[in-house]
C-alpha cells in the first residue's frame, strides 16, 4: 500500500533488561517470595509502572506456578514489591531445590526485556558483553 | 546513656554470620557515650536446631559461637554504658547467661546483670491442646521438636529498665532486639504506634547485619562497594521520636547509600503498608531515605498501626529424609551424558522417588521441582556439567537408594562420570499458626551468679 501522508518520525524503542532501570532483593518466608524492583531514578520508576506489571511477572515466572503475584508500589521510593505465592517448591524446609529460599530469584526478574525510549536507553548503565538477549 | 540520639548497633544478622563486626561497633558507642549491641542469632530453624543440640546435651542449646561474639568486647561493653541484647539464647537462654558469666568471670570483669527472656517456649500441655485446635490432625502426626511463639519488645525493655547490662532471649521477633532498648530508653507508650514502627523498622534495617553497609549487594559493573571484604556492620542513631539514620563505624569496608537501605528496608516484607511484629504493624508505605552525608543515610516517612491480636508460632517437626547426589561430565556431549545418567537413575528407581534434576552448568538455579524447565530446553552443547540429583523420603532405605544409584553410574553409566558426592541428611519441616496473647506466659528474669 502507498499512502502519500507524511507521518511524524514514531518514536524510538529498544528492548533492554530490566537490570539496566533497577535493582532488586529477595526475602523469603515459608513457600512465599517477595522480590523488591528499586528504580535507579523517577523516570526509570515510570517506566516499571507501564511495564513490569504483576500480569507480566506472573507470566515470567510461570515455569514456578505462582499461586498468585501481588504488586506493591511505593512511590516515594521510587520502588515496587513483587510478592509471589506459591514459588519456593514449598519453601526452605520442603523444597529440594538447591537454592530453596529462591535467593536467586531477583535476578531471573532482572533479566525481564523492557521497552524504553532510545533517550532513556542511552543514559542507562550497561554491562558490556553480557550474554542477555530479548528473546 | 547520652542525651543524643540512642545509637544501636548490630554485629550479626544470622547464627553462622561473621564474628568480628562487633568490635568496631562498640568502639564507636563507647566514644560517644553508649548505646545498645544487638546480635540476630536465630533463623526460623535455628531453634529447632538448637533444641536437637540441647536434647543431646542440656548444657547446650544456645548460640554455638557465643565466646568468639563476646570475649572480644564484653569488657568494653560493661566499662562503656553499652547494652548487649540478643536472641543467642536460643533454645537455652539460662545456658547462655550461665555461660555468659563464666566468660566475665573468667577475664576478671565485676558480674555483670543478666536478664534472660523467658516464655517463648511453648511446652504447657494446655498450650499443646491450644496447637492442636489451630494446626489441626496434622499437629499430633507430627515429631515436634520445637514450639515457640515470637516474643516482642515488651520483656527486653522492662530487663533494660530495671538495670540489665545484658539480655540474653530466645524467640523474640528480630525488630524487637532493637525496639526492646529503644523503648527502655525513650519510655515511650507501648500503644505510641507511630515511634513503634519506626524503630521497629530501625530494628528491620539492622537485623541483617551488612545487608545494609553493601553486603548482599554488590553487582560488579552495575553496583560496585569499596572495601566489601571487610564491610562494617550497621550502626542505626534513633531519636525521640523513632525516626532514624543508618551508619556504620568509621574505617570499616561497605557502603551505606540510597540503593542500600531501599534494598534492606523492603527485604522480607509483602504488604509496605502492614509489616507485622509482636510490637507493632509498621507501615513503609510512605517511607523515603535521604541522604545526608557519605554512609549515613536517614529514612523518614514511616507510621504504624496497633499491634496484632495474636503472636506467632512456629512448630519445628522431624521431616524425612534429604537425599542429595552428584556425578560430573566433561567434554564433548557431556550435556546429553549428564541427561542420560539422570534418566538411567528415574528408571531404576521408578515411582519408589519423586526425583529432582539440575544441571550445574546447564540449568540448576531458576527451575522447578517438576523438571519442566529442563525438559523444555533442548539438549545444549555445555562441555562441563554437573548432575545433581535430590529426593526426600520418610524411611532412610528408600531414600539410600538414590544415593547407590549414583554411586553406580562410576561403572554402570554414562562414559567419563566422575567426582561423585552423596549427602543423607534429616529434615526438619515447619507449621506456623497464631494463637492468643494470654496463652503465651512471657516473662524476664535477673539471674544471679554472684
Amino acid at each position: 500500500m502507498i499512502t502519500t501522508t507524511t507521518q511524524p518520525a514514531p518514536s524510538q524503542t529498544v528492548s533492554v533488561p530490566l537490570y539496566r532501570l533497577a535493582h532488586s532483593r529477595t526475602g523469603d518466608k515459608g513457600n512465599i517470595s517477595n522480590i523488591s524492583l528499586i528504580a535507579w531514578d523517577t523516570e526509570c520508576y515510570d517506566v516499571l509502572v507501564e511495564h513490569v506489571t504483576d500480569a507480566r511477572v506472573a507470566d515470567w515466572f510461570d515455569y514456578r506456578q505462582p499461586s498468585r503475584v501481588t504488586r506493591y508500589l511505593i512511590p516515594t521510593l521510587d520502588a515496587m514489591n513483587f510478592v509471589l505465592e506459591g514459588v519456593l517448591d514449598g519453601g526452605v524446609n520442603d523444597a529440594l531445590n538447591l537454592d530453596t529460599h529462591g535467593k536467586s530469584l531477583s535476578f531471573h526478574l532482572l533479566d525481564l526485556p523492557v521497552p524504553v525510549s532510545t533517550t532513556l536507553a542511552a543514559r542507562l548503565p550497561d554491562v558490556p558483553g553480557d550474554t542477555w538477549s530479548p528473546n | 546513656m547520652t542525651a543524643g540520639p540512642l545509637l544501636i548497633g548490630c554485629a550479626t544478622g544470622f547464627s553462622g554470620d561473621r564474628t568480628d563486626g562487633a568490635l568496631p561497633i562498640v568502639q564507636t558507642l563507647a566514644a560517644r557515650g553508649g548505646g545498645a549491641l544487638i546480635f540476630e542469632t536465630l533463623a526460623e530453624r535455628t531453634l529447632a536446631l538448637a533444641q536437637l543440640a540441647r536434647n543431646a546435651n542440656p548444657d547446650s542449646g544456645y548460640e554455638p559461637l557465643l565466646d568468639d561474639l563476646l570475649n572480644p568486647i564484653l569488657a568494653t561493653c560493661l566499662q562503656h554504658n553499652i547494652r548487649i541484647v540478643s536472641n543467642f539464647g536460643a533454645a537455652n537462654p539460662q545456658g547462655a547467661a550461665r555461660r555468659i558469666a563464666e566468660l566475665a568471670r573468667a577475664q576478671g570483669l565485676p558480674m555483670p546483670r543478666i536478664a534472660v527472656i523467658h516464655g517463648d517456649a511453648l511446652t504447657r500441655p494446655e498450650q499443646h491442646a491450644l496447637l492442636r485446635e489451630r494446626l489441626g490432625p496434622a499437629f499430633d502426626q507430627k515429631e515436634v521438636v520445637s514450639a515457640t511463639a515470637y516474643l516482642g519488645a515488651t520483656e527486653i525493655a522492662a530487663a533494660l529498665r530495671a538495670g540489665a547490662e545484658i539480655v540474653v532471649a530466645g524467640r523474640v521477633s528480630d525488630p524487637s532486639l532493637t525496639l526492646g532498648p529503644a523503648l527502655a530508653h525513650y519510655g515511650w507508650a507501648e500503644d505510641d504506634w507511630t515511634r513503634l514502627g519506626r524503630a521497629t523498622m530501625a530494628g528491620h534495617m539492622l537485623e541483617c547485619g551488612t545487608q545494609v553497609t553493601g553486603g548482599y549487594f554488590c553487582v560488579p559493573g552495575l553496583k560496585d562497594v569499596p572495601g566489601i571484604h571487610a564491610a562494617g556492620y550497621p550502626i542505626a542513631e534513633i531519636d525521640a521520636d523513632g525516626g532514624f539514620v543508618i551508619t556504620k563505624p568509621e574505617g570499616t569496608g561497605g557502603v551505606v547509600d540510597a540503593r542500600t537501605v531501599k534494598e534492606q528496608l523492603l527485604y522480607e516484607v509483602h504488604d509496605p503498608a502492614r509489616y507485622f511484629t509482636p510490637d507493632v504493624v509498621a507501615d513503609i508505605s510512605r517511607a523515603s531515605v535521604h541522604a545526608l552525608a557519605p554512609d549515613r543515610i536517614a529514612v523518614n516517612g514511616i507510621t504504624g498501626h496497633a499491634r496484632p491480636d495474636e503472636l506467632k508460632v512456629n512448630v519445628c517437626h522431624r521431616g524425612g529424609w534429604l537425599a542429595e547426589a552428584e556425578i560430573s561430565y566433561a567434554g564433548v556431549q557431556a550435556e546429553a551424558r549428564a541427561r542420560l545418567a539422570a534418566d538411567m537413575v528415574q528408571q531404576r528407581i521408578g515411582n519408589a522417588l519423586r526425583i529432582r534434576t539440575d544441571l550445574i552448568g546447564v540449568t540448576s538455579i531458576l527451575g522447578d521441582d517438576a523438571g519442566n524447565l529442563l525438559q523444555e530446553q533442548p539438549v545444549g552443547r555445555a562441555r562441563d556439567v554437573r548432575l545433581r540429583l535430590a529426593a526426600e523420603h520418610a524411611d532412610t532405605r528408600v531414600a539410600e537408594r538414590l544415593l547407590r544409584e549414583v554411586t553406580a553410574l562410576y561403572c554402570c553409566g554414562p562414559a567419563g562420570g566422575g567426582g561423585v558426592r552423596t549427602s543423607l541428611r534429616p529434615r526438619l519441616n515447619m507449621l506456623s499458626c497464631t494463637i492468643p496473647r494470654d496463652a503465651v506466659h512471657s516473662g524476664w528474669t535477673m539471674e544471679d551468679f554472684q
